[in-house]
């Protein structure tokens, strides 16, 4: 059984875009919530003068974490996330605005699965963060 | 075509970490997801996990002496790999089912794949690290398959 949710979904249709801009106080928070000491995330002048970044860097599963946030908050209680795939192609650094954005690549209506792509884009329109995700819309097994 | 990958090096195929157990809390859930900007109240509230969650609850917890310099965990189930600069990652998780609140999980970790491909400015080396996920019931809850570069 599929909700009434799955038939009204189009090829192509978008996921609504959200806005981040992660600041020095949420990017410690991330990473404290990991235990990831990574000096790049929280030391300056490591990050600048020793590795060559321009900044603090955005930690790549912060932006993974987006990804599926994209998805789930667009599925609701009306499906389930059942993969993602996604990989980190370029940093990202405090002070950047990133967005997330999506569009609904393939319906399967006999499976009752969706597939999505999924981006993190930067302020100069580049992905950074490609990724595929399929959703489920079967009622049994639904968390 | 000579390779940089020896017979030693890809007789690590296959290792596994040992299992490692983590019980799941409200309070876990609740700084991860307000660390990661979560809009649901399920996850704000702790009430269920949101995904990629495992990533903080599985992060290895080491001492401070086994950091290095830069603030990072040596993991000791890779090789020493001939290249070692990391270039981008990727990752693949199926969900199988939710993690809430007093959950016992464990997670085991496989090498899976060591591959050398070439690159357009030298050779690149590829591998894979498989985490299987499953509760206290031996349940699957999550598979992840980590790829990283190194050029």
């Amino acid at each position: 059984m599929r909700g009434a949710r799955f038939e009204v979904i189009k090829l192509g249709d978008k996921l609504p875009e959200r806005a981040f801009k992660p600041d020095n106080v949420q990017l410690f928070m991330y990473n404290a919530a990991l235990w990831n000491a990574h000096r790049i995330h929280f030391d300056t002048p490591y990050a600048t003068e020793i590795e060559g970044y321009p900044g603090l860097v955005i930690a790549g599963p912060l932006l993974g974490d987006w990804l599926n946030q994209c998805v789930v908050d667009w599925l609701g209680d009306d499906g389930v996330l059942l993969s993602i795939e996604y990989s980190n192609r370029k940093a990202a650094y405090i002070g950047e605005t990133l967005r997330s954005v999506g569009k609904v690549l393939a319906i399967r209506p006999e499976q009752g699965e969706i597939e999505l792509e999924v981006n993190i884009v930067n302020e100069a329109s580049e992905v950074i963060a490609p990724g595929i995700a399929v959703a489920g819309f079967h009622t049994k097994g639904m968390s | 075509m000579s390779t940089l990958l020896s017979d030693d090096l890809l007789a690590n195929i296959g290792r596994s970490s040992s299992p490692r157990q983590e019980l799941v809390s409200r309070r876990e859930i609740r700084k991860y997801s307000i660390a990661t900007s979560q809009r649901q109240r399920k996850f704000l509230d702790g009430d269920e996990a949101p995904p990629m969650f495992h990533v903080a609850l599985f992060w290895d917890v080491v001492e401070l002496n086994q950091l290095s310099p830069d603030g990072v965990s040596i993991d000791t189930l890779l090789p020493k790999f001939p290249l070692e600069r990391a270039m981008a990652g990727g990752l693949k998780i199926d969900y199988h089912q939710a993690i809430r609140d007093g959950d016992l999980l464990t997670a085991t970790r496989t090498l899976t794949g060591i591959y050398e491909k070439q690159g357009s400015q030298g050779p690149l080396i590829f591998y894979e690290v498989v985490m299987e996920v499953v509760n206290e019931a031996g349940e699957p809850v999550l598979t992840e398959k980590t790829t990283r570069i190194l050029r």
